[in-house]
Formats: C-alpha cells, sequence, structure tokens
C-alpha cells in the first residue's frame, strides 16, 4: 500500500451561538459540571477526522424496533405508535452513511425504564426504551417507537420534559461525536423547558422539533415523524498543504 | 473530494440527561438483556489486537469532588503501530483486530470506569510529519453535561515524547498539562480522573 501523507481538511468549525453554553444556571445540574475554564482549540489532525467504524453485524434485527425490541411474544407496548425517520447529514447536506444512531426515550407515561427512574407514571412490561440502527444509503435511517410521555423532574419546583428522544450520533470523524435531543411538533411544554432553553439562539431551537409527516404515515396504523440529522461538514481543500519547515 | 459550502447547521447539542446509560450501555441501567446482553464497545481487544496491554481506570469529578454515576465515557485511539481503523486512514493497513473505540459507563454505584486496551502508537500532528507523544482521545458524556466534552489521556513514562508533544506544549497554563498525564499504578495499569470544574479542572479541547 502506497504511503500518503496523513489527509488535510478539518471539520467546519463548532458555531457556539447555537451550542448551550457548559454553564446554564436554570439547568441546575450544569452548575457544577461545567467546566468554568476555555476549551483549548485545537485543529483537527488524525486523531478527530477518523472515528469508529460500526457495521450491521453489530446490531440485531429489531434493534431499531422499540414496539418489538423489549415486548413479549404477540404483545404491544402502551402509546401512540409512531415512526421516527430522516437522513444523518453533515453541513454540506451530504448523507452519511453507514453511521450508528442510539436512541433512548421514556415510554408513554413518562417512565424510564431505568433502576434509578422512581417516577409515579408506570413501567410497561412490553417497552425497553432504547434503539439503534446504521444509517442506510444517503444517510437515510428510520425508527418504530412508542411516543414518549412528558414527565416531571426535580430542577424548579414545577418543570417539565417536553416529549422528547435522546439521539447519540457518530458521524465519520470522532470530533461529530454528538448527542441531542428530538422534541414533537406543537408541544406547549418546548418553550417552557429549562434544557431546551439552554440554547441560546432560539431559532435553533427549531431544528430539534420533528415534524407530523401524514405522507409517510401508515394509515390506521402508525404515525410518522420526520426528523433530519445535521452534524459538522468538513473541509477539503487542495490548497491546504502541510506548513512549511515541518 | 471538492470544497462544499456549508448549507445546514449542525444541530445543537442537548444534554444527554440522567438516563444515559439507557442507550448507551443498557445493562448499567437494568436492561439486562437487550441487545444480547452487551453494549457496543464493551470489549476493545481480542487475543489477536497488537500491541502492549494496558488498562485504564478513574472517575469523572464534579465541582464539588463528587464522582458522577450517570456518565458515559468514551475512547478513541490509534493502533499499535499509530493507525486509526478508519476509510480516512491512509498511511497504511491498520490492525483489524483493532476497532480503536471503546465506551463505558461511570459505575452507578461507584462512578468508577474501567477500560482494557493496548498502548497506541505516535501519531503525526496535523499535517505535518512532527510525531505527537501517545495518546488516547476521550469523549464524555452526562447528565448536566450541555455539549460532550472532549479531552486526552498522555502516558506519564513517555517523559520526553510528552515533553516535546505539540499539542501539550502549545498549552498556555503549562501547569495544567498534568491534568492530562495518567497516573502510573503499576506496569501497565493507570488510574485517570476527570474533573469537570475547579481545581486542577482537566483540560478540555475544542476540536
Amino acid at each position: 500500500m502506497t504511503k500518503r501523507p496523513p489527509p488535510s481538511g478539518g471539520f467546519f468549525p463548532r458555531n457556539f451561538q447555537i451550542h448551550p453554553p457548559a454553564y446554564a444556571p436554570d439547568y441546575k445540574s450544569s452548575i457544577v459540571r461545567s467546566p468554568k475554564l476555555a476549551l483549548v482549540s485545537i485543529g483537527n489532525g488524525l486523531s478527530e477526522i477518523t472515528g469508529p467504524v460500526f457495521g450491521h453485524e453489530d446490531l440485531g434485527p429489531t434493534d431499531n424496533d422499540l414496539i418489538l425490541n423489549y415486548s413479549a411474544k404477540d404483545k404491544s407496548p402502551i402509546g401512540e405508535r409512531i415512526i421516527v425517520y430522516g437522513k444523518l447529514m453533515d453541513e454540506s447536506g451530504k448523507g452519511i452513511e453507514g453511521a450508528l444512531i442510539e436512541i433512548w426515550q421514556a415510554n408513554s407515561a413518562g417512565r424510564y425504564r431505568h433502576i434509578k427512574d422512581k417516577y409515579i407514571g408506570p413501567l410497561d412490561p412490553n417497552f425497553g426504551g432504547c434503539g439503534r440502527t446504521i444509517t442506510g444509503e444517503d444517510g437515510h435511517y428510520e425508527f418504530r417507537t412508542i411516543k414518549p410521555g412528558p414527565y416531571p423532574w426535580p430542577n424548579g419546583i414545577n418543570d417539565w420534559r417536553p416529549s422528547h428522544i435522546h439521539f447519540s450520533l457518530f458521524g465519520p470523524g470522532f470530533s461529530q461525536r454528538l448527542i441531542t435531543q428530538m422534541y414533537f411538533e406543537g408541544d406547549p411544554l418546548i418553550k417552557i423547558c429549562p434544557i431546551v432553553n439552554t440554547i441560546p439562539d432560539k431559532e435553533a431551537i427549531d431544528l430539534l422539533i420533528a415534524r407530523l409527516d401524514m405522507a409517510n404515515t401508515i394509515p390506521m396504523d402508525t404515525l410518522a415523524y420526520e426528523f433530519n440529522l445535521v452534524l459538522r461538514g468538513r473541509r477539503s481543500t487542495m490548497f491546504e498543504n502541510r506548513p512549511e519547515g515541518n | 473530494m471538492a470544497l462544499s459550502p456549508k448549507i445546514y447547521q449542525e444541530l445543537p447539542s442537548q444534554t444527554a440527561g440522567p438516563y444515559v446509560h439507557i442507550g448507551c450501555t443498557p445493562q448499567m441501567a437494568g436492561l439486562k438483556t437487550i441487545y444480547g446482553g452487551g453494549h457496543l464497545g464493551s470489549k476493545m481487544v481480542n487475543e489477536k489486537t497488537l500491541g502492549i496491554r494496558i488498562s485504564i481506570s478513574g472517575k469523572i469529578f464534579d465541582g464539588t469532588g463528587t464522582p458522577i454515576k450517570d456518565g458515559i465515557i468514551e475512547l478513541w485511539q490509534a493502533d499499535a503501530q499509530g493507525l486509526f481503523n478508519s476509510p480516512d486512514e491512509t498511511r497504511g493497513e491498520p490492525d483489524q483486530n483493532f476497532q480503536g473505540w471503546g465506551r463505558q459507563p461511570t459505575d452507578i454505584l461507584t462512578g468508577e470506569f474501567h477500560f482494557d486496551t493496548i498502548k497506541p502508537g505516535r501519531i503525526p500532528y496535523l499535517s505535518t510529519n512532527r510525531l505527537q507523544a501517545p495518546f488516547i482521545s476521550i469523549w464524555v458524556a452526562a447528565r448536566g453535561i450541555n455539549l460532550g466534552l472532549h479531552t486526552r489521556m498522555y502516558f506519564p513514562e513517555e517523559v520526553e515524547a510528552n515533553a516535546e508533544d505539540p499539542v501539550l506544549n502549545r498549552l498556555e497554563h503549562q501547569n495544567r498539562v498534568h491534568t492530562l498525564i495518567a497516573e502510573p499504578l503499576e506496569d501497565g495499569v493507570y488510574q485517570f480522573d476527570i474533573v469537570l470544574q475547579g481545581e486542577n479542572e482537566t483540560v478540555f479541547f475544542d476540536i
């Protein structure tokens, strides 16, 4: 194999106007978990532009179907049946194929299947609450699940999370690694959620709201929501040569 | 590849919340059987993997000195020859028995994380031929962390390489370099604690 020089071309710098700051005191958990010192900016080298590769063989056949992946035979979880689908792409609109997407969520009563969650909303014996998939050609992905319920959480005296699904995303580069949350169009709790409101640019919140899609809804069966996922884009120019003198 | 304009915006980050274990390391959340009873990234090496076996343990501390018990930590590293198992690796053939990626929960009772991996080879700095000291890239997510945090772990025995490392050298506050260097416990066994805030706050990177 011919040895070529390491590839050049890092990812587009992050736009910190759309990301929550580390310290966002209305979300109390961030107060002692936020670094106080500035992030040290280093360029993108090999360890930043490369990232892990996952294969379909890593996953099981029902991993992206939360209606099936924890339910007993011939049983279904309780709640609104939904499909969440979309395209994983970079900031240039290029689809990202073969990427791992993982999700987790509460059940339709707003209860998580987690040993620490003691909310009064009941567990559903047929719902686990996690799923994962590998994106297909052009970055397409889809999950089938139950719409999660809202739930109260200890922050302010009366804070409630809007219905949401957590998303963990990989791109080809480790510097694209991102965890975020998906919300549902029309939910009145979005506007008053302290976690949503950690996002400084209020227009950017819209990027996290899935749209009801009647075209892809399965009649008499399952509603569909479209949610497109965007990770950092990447430069790649022939003019980006190795610095002189090295 | 050609230059492409930025026409979309990266999604805003949101905290991983208190239940990230459900999605990323479900056994730690109590979902014992899902995904065949394991999680991705739990095993980094097999018997054929090349390189010196090492183990890394540690905790992630908040600003009050309390270990966080609801987080995840991920490693990304080169193989023993300094090659990445990635399509963007153009310098040679990486070890096919080493993915280079690992993920572990911080334990729900103790806050401790543990990895068994290999010591990575040295890699060049940016697109130069200058070598960096061996290091492992680390990414941390948890409740209260609004955007996943990137840091690095360097090796205490690499005194010379660390002293000439281009990233360690560019830190303005040289009295913080030690936060990126693991503690040796015994041969091949390291402790690497991460401090989110306060005294000895770990250096985090914008990459």
